[in-house]
């Protein structure tokens, strides 16, 4: 079947079996292998982009599902809009607060991250627990990550708005 | 894992998405968020050969009835847990919904799927049956109502036909006599209910209906009916005796995360705590 589906910015459209699911799509059809697989049984996360910009799991969806909608990937997060040194803002904090060791889950953490704070831009520490819930990490033992989270919510001017004007672009493309 | 391979037709209304199931009989399954679905269709303990997919066939969707609300069969656990009108007359739905899983799966998973799936593990079917709501199913014959007391008839098997499809959930309104908990024991983050209690509670001082609806307590979602007539017309001192008989009369499942006996444990407890909240 056809899938028509603009991926961070760019429409696409390939060939794919109905049985391919998004997350093979973007990593073997066009090659962003930023997002990641790391179960076989929709837990960890790994996988997370945005559709329609919302956070999901894209290898608990069909390629096809993604047909006629936006995908914004790890790839796509940072644009004009959100960054001046070709960083999102959590990119930036996950960096400097040093919220991955090896990195595997990290793509995902950001994507599912970037969604929470623009629905909330000022999260406790409890909120982010919460919104990373669908997301594991190996290695750091997630207070990193959740400082990382805070660091980008406070450098979104205190209010996430950098973040939020990226996702209200998003939803409205 | 890949899912083996199928057929897919993307449903643009209710009668499409029928017309494909009587089409495709028994090969054809519903996909609505695939939550559950696609996990077992990559393990390979699914293997239907075609989709119909749901997700576009205008079955979203939250509108206030009067005495009641319509929720239709494709609104994501997210749109059940956020919406304002749903917050604001059923609340328990909305608390229970924000319950669900993790952000990803709420956002892709629907209200129609987590009932249709027919899971007791999962945790729409104890509020709903404890609501006393009702299913609305769309077959080749038109529309027909089920209760959701005879809705789940057992293991991943409700009364929808293979030909028929859900398409609305119906939850009355609440009015402020009513209190309400759901006591959810995971044992990780993330993780499905070992066991849930979900009370709804309506008092004054003397409880004049309480119902105990129980998640993952046996083949099928039950609700704990001899702690239910054990609170009938009494003072909410009775909680703690009934919430003892929780677990009467029930056959839990043993597996790697709770035998029965613990699970037989867990609903006497969490009924406790979901009563003593919904009164307090
Ligand atoms: C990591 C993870 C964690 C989860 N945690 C929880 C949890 O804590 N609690 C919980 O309750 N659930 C949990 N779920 C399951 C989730 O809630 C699913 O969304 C839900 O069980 C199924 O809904 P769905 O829309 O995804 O349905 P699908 O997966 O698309 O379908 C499930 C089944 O229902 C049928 N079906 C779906 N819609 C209809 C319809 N309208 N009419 C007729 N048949 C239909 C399908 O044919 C299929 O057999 C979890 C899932 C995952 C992946
Ligand atoms: S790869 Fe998608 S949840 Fe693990
Ligand atoms: S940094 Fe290694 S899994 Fe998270």
């Amino acid at each position: 079947m056809q899938v028509n589906v603009t991926v961070d910015g760019t429409a696409h459209s390939n060939e794919a079996e109905p049985r391919q699911l998004l997350v093979q799509h973007l990593r073997e059809t066009l090659g962003l292998t930023g997002v990641n697989v790391g179960c076989d049984t929709s837990n960890c996360g790994a996988c997370t982009v945005h559709l329609d910009g919302r956070s999901v799991k894209s290898c608990t969806v069909l390629a096809v599902q993604a047909d006629g909608h936006e995908v914004t990937t790890i790839h796509g997060l940072a644009t004009d809009e959100t960054t001046e040194d070709g960083w999102h803002p959590l990119q930036t904090a996950f960096h400097e607060e040093h919220g991955l060791q090896c990195g595997y889950c990290t793509p995902g953490m950001i994507m599912a991250a970037a969604d929470l704070l623009a629905e909330n831009p000022d999260p406790s520490e409890e909120e982010i627990r919460d919104g990373l819930e669908g997301n594991l990490c190996r290695c750091t033992g997630y207070v990193n990550i959740v400082r990382a989270v805070q660091a980008a919510a406070a450098a979104g001017n205190g209010d996430g708005s950098s973040v939020s004007a990226h996702q209200a672009e998003e939803v409205s493309a | 894992m890949i899912p083996a391979s199928f057929d897919y037709v993307r449903a643009g209304s209710a009668e499409e998405a029928v017309a494909a199931l009587v089409e495709h009989g028994d090969e054809a399954k519903v996909l609505a968020g695939g939550h559950s679905l696609i996990p077992m269709m990559r393990l390979r303990l699914a293997v239907p050969e075609v989709l119909v997919d749901i997700t576009e066939a205008g079955l979203a969707g939250i509108t206030d009835a009067g005495d009641h609300l319509v929720i239709g069969a494709a609104t994501t656990h997210h749109d059940v847990a956020t919406d304002k009108v749903i917050e604001t007359h059923c609340g328990v739905l909305a608390h229970v919904a924000a319950t669900i899983g993790d952000p990803q799966v709420r956002h892709r998973g629907t209200i129609g799927g987590g009932l249709a799936h027919g899971d007791s593990a999962g945790d729409l079917p104890a509020v709903l049956l404890a609501l006393e709501g009702t299913m609305v199913v769309q077959g080749p014959g038109g529309r027909r109502t089920v209760p959701a007391s005879e809705f789940f008839v057992d293991y991943l098997e409700t009364a929808v036909a293979a030909d028929e499809l859900l398409v609305e959930v119906h939850v009355p309104k609440l009015d402020d006599s009513w209190g309400w908990d759901y006591q959810k024991f995971t044992r990780v983050a993330q993780a499905w209910a070992t066991v849930g209690a979900l009370a709804l509670v309506s008092s004054n001082g003397t409880i004049s209906d309480a119902r105990v609806g129980l998640t993952h307590m046996g083949s099928v979602p039950i609700r704990a009916s001899a702690t239910e007539a054990a609170l009938a017309g009494q003072s909410t001192d009775a909680i703690a005796d009934a919430a003892a008989r929780a677990a009467d009369d029930t056959d839990p499942p043993s597996d790697l995360n709770a035998d029965a006996d613990f699970r037989r444990h867990l609903a006497t407890v969490l009924s406790r705590r979901a009563l003593e909240a919904a009164v307090g």
